[in-house]
């Protein structure tokens, strides 16, 4: 089954169409970068997907539960949690709470509050994997909003996967860092999303490159070319749009 | 959590019902008893309140329809206490004021909860002036102006307590404020509790890790409404009278200066805010006739230079201590009361002689002086005054910024 099929999905702001009949599918366990120059509708893309909000018209289906029109929550529950551009963290909280709140739903505790969270051993023992897992265990008691930004990008990480979510989008996951601080979140992403589905947006050509398995090329809220890295270097259109010398 | 750390809290909540059990003894006279079953009814209170501002970002400008509607339930069953006969210790009302509080808040929260921010500020400030109006137009159910009274000591006593004399009130009121301090304080150690911090955060994120943040809203609303029900409940018996103004503005904006001034972002600031407000309330007003200005001053001065409050004041000396750096920290800290407590003492002066412009009456009287208001002297004086208390606290912020007390006294700034 596939883990996200896109079928005819449009997105109008007004009179402005920012996504135009965009249909894709990822099957699952693949690792699926989008591409393409700014202002091309990845993010709207993204948000559509994970229920920020409703398309135009057209169907996004999640593990082949209908996703188009529900709330995010709802697309959570149905195994899809993305992470966000601009950091999106609970700042005022300690980096072991951000985790402990993200693990909740899925460990199956709903609105709870006639127990104790420290008495939840299955929630603490999650939140522990995902600390180590993001290299975040010896700062878990700073808030949040104190941590540098490439801890916060990695915590940013660590609440999107700690759910267990089968389909995982990063949108920009490396913006904004160093060459060195790429490296290591390459490395995470790479760890945390082992077997499962990632669809990932991106500006770092090195980082889509040596990562995806395949990658769709996104312009004027379409979808130009879908296909393997290689197909994708040597796409004219995709040239010609987008990569121009920087692919060469 | 480690066996230490629950030993720990064990300790707090023993300490905090010990020193319940002996207050009246220290404090025996019927003006403090007065005093501290208010302090009481109110502590409940701001803690119910700050459920929603502290701990799940959610400000209400009319919290005190669920205070006064489970006030109404109580005491019109303690009416029915007395008229039906009815089996029912009124040691139990509070319980019934909880539930009335929690229907209100379900009615009201199902609708204002679907916004936050600004938009669910300005629905509880509607809602507010809304019901405190119905409750002057129905005079059956609120009995108008008068409001409705009853009789506390009727129906079967429980803990021998016959809730006639001050003192059976105090420990009625102390067992059903640590009852529910204990229940709040339970609550931000539950999953949900953490989740209305994390609604409080970023309620947009929350959506995206499984939990519709509205419905967290809703639920924090409908605990924090039976709270402020349950503290109601308690002011009916107290005072075994309640009148539509309890519903009002003043009851609203009361809650939110007391959680406020006490500290939103801990625990136990409702409860200093609502010790102190209360006591300045009761005992300032003998003392000055402008004693809401300075309640005014207070709240100005807290937002502007302690947004955290006193309680984060509290936490703040307890986090130095606990890191061991309070010797480092504690003069220029000392610096800082003392000096704001000069421009305080400077701003009292020049409130209280300007009140007499207009107003005559005896002479602002302190330290064994007369300050006259006609004498430009002591206008000249209060101003000194003023401005060495502010030249005090800047010294020690600076103190704190550059490091050295020489460096502070400086009036450039100098690279090391």
């Amino acid at each position: 089954m596939s883990a996200l099929v896109l079928t005819n999905v449009v997105k109008n702001f007004g009179a402005a169409q920012i996504i135009r009949d965009v249909s894709l599918e990822v099957p699952a366990g693949e690792r699926h970068a989008i591409i393409g120059p700014n202002g091309a509708g990845k993010s709207t893309l993204f948000n559509l997907i994970s229920g920020a909000f409703p398309p135009t018209s057209g169907e996004i289906l999640v593990n082949g539960q209908k996703a188009s029109g529900a709330p995010p929550f709802q697309i959570n529950r149905s195994g899809l949690s993305r992470s966000f551009q601009v950091t999106n963290i609970f700042h005022n909280m300690s980096v072991y709470e951000n985790v402990r709140c993200a693990t909740l739903w899925a460990l199956g505790h709903r609105y709870v509050f006639w127990r104790f969270i420290s008495g939840m051993k299955d929630v603490e023992q999650r939140t522990e994997e995902i600390l180590d897992l993001i290299g975040l265990a010896a700062v878990r008691e700073t808030p949040a909003g104190l941590l540098s930004y490439a801890d916060q990008r990695a915590l940013e990480i660590g609440v999107t996967i700690a759910g267990g979510a089968k389909v995982i989008l990063l949108d920009e996951p490396t913006a904004g860092m160093s060459h060195h601080e790429t490296e290591r979140a390459v490395a995470l992403i790479r760890k945390v999303t082992e077997g499962r589905t990632l669809v990932i947006v991106e500006h770092d050509m090195s980082v889509v490159f040596g990562l995806a398995d395949r990658i769709s090329v996104l312009v004027y809220g379409q979808i130009i070319a879908s296909g393997t890295p290689a197909e994708i270097r040597a796409n004219k259109k995709v040239k010609e749009a987008y990569l121009g010398e920087e692919a060469a | 959590m480690s066996r230490t750390s629950t030993l720990r809290t064990l300790a707090v909540w023993v300490a905090f019902a010990a020193v319940l059990l002996v207050l009246p003894m220290v404090f025996t006279s019927r003006t403090s008893l007065t005093v501290m079953n208010v302090m009481g009814i109110w502590m409940v209170f701001a803690l119910a309140y700050n459920m929603l501002l502290g701990q799940s970002g959610m400000l209400s400008f009319g919290h005190a329809v669920y205070f006064g509607l489970g006030g109404y339930a109580a005491i019109h069953l303690i009416v029915a206490i007395k008229a039906q006969r009815l089996g029912i210790p009124v040691f139990a009302v509070p319980l019934v004021g909880f539930m009335a509080g929690m229907a209100a808040g379900a009615l009201i929260g199902w609708f204002s909860c679907r916004r936050s921010g600004t938009p669910f500020a300005m629905i509880s400030l509607g809602i507010g002036e809304l019901v405190a109006a119905a409750g002057f137009m129905f005079v059956s159910v609120f009995g108008g102006e008068e409001g409705i009274s009853g009789d506390r000591s009727a129906g079967p006593r429980i803990f021998g307590l016959t809730l006639g004399p001050q003192i059976h009130v105090f420990y009625f009121i102390a067992f059903w404020m640590f009852v529910s301090t204990l229940a709040m304080w339970a609550f931000t150690k539950t999953p949900l509790g953490r989740l209305a911090n994390a609604v409080r955060d970023n309620p947009d994120r929350v959506a995206f890790i499984g939990y519709d943040p509205q419905r967290i809203r809703f639920l924090v609303f409908l605990i924090s409404g039976g709270f402020a029900g349950l503290a109601g409940a308690l002011s009916a018996v107290n005072f075994e009278i309640i009148n539509p103004e309890t519903l009002g503005a003043q009851g609203s904006g009361a809650v939110l200066l007391m959680t406020f001034i006490g500290g939103a972002g801990v625990f136990y600031g409702p409860i200093i805010g609502a010790a102190i407000i209360t006591f300045m309330q009761s005992m300032l007003s003998d003392f000055t006739k402008v004693w809401q200005l300075y309640l005014g001053l207070l709240f100005v001065v807290m937002v502007l230079f302690a947004p955290f409050g006193i309680g984060g004041m509290v936490a703040r000396i307890l986090g130095a201590v606990k890191r061991g750096e309070l010797a480092e920290k504690l003069p220029g800290w000392l610096l800082g009361t003392l000096g704001g407590l000069t421009a305080f003492f400077g701003a009292v002066m020049v409130i209280e002689m300007a009140y007499r412009i207009r107003e005559g009456g005896r002479p602002f009287r302190a330290f064994g002086r007369d300050f006259v208001h006609t004498s430009p002297l002591n206008w000249l004086l209060a101003g000194i005054i003023v401005a060495a208390g502010i030249a005090i606290v800047t010294i020690a912020v600076r103190w704190r910024q550059r490091g050295t007390l020489g460096a502070a006294l400086r009036f450039r700034e100098v690279a090391p």
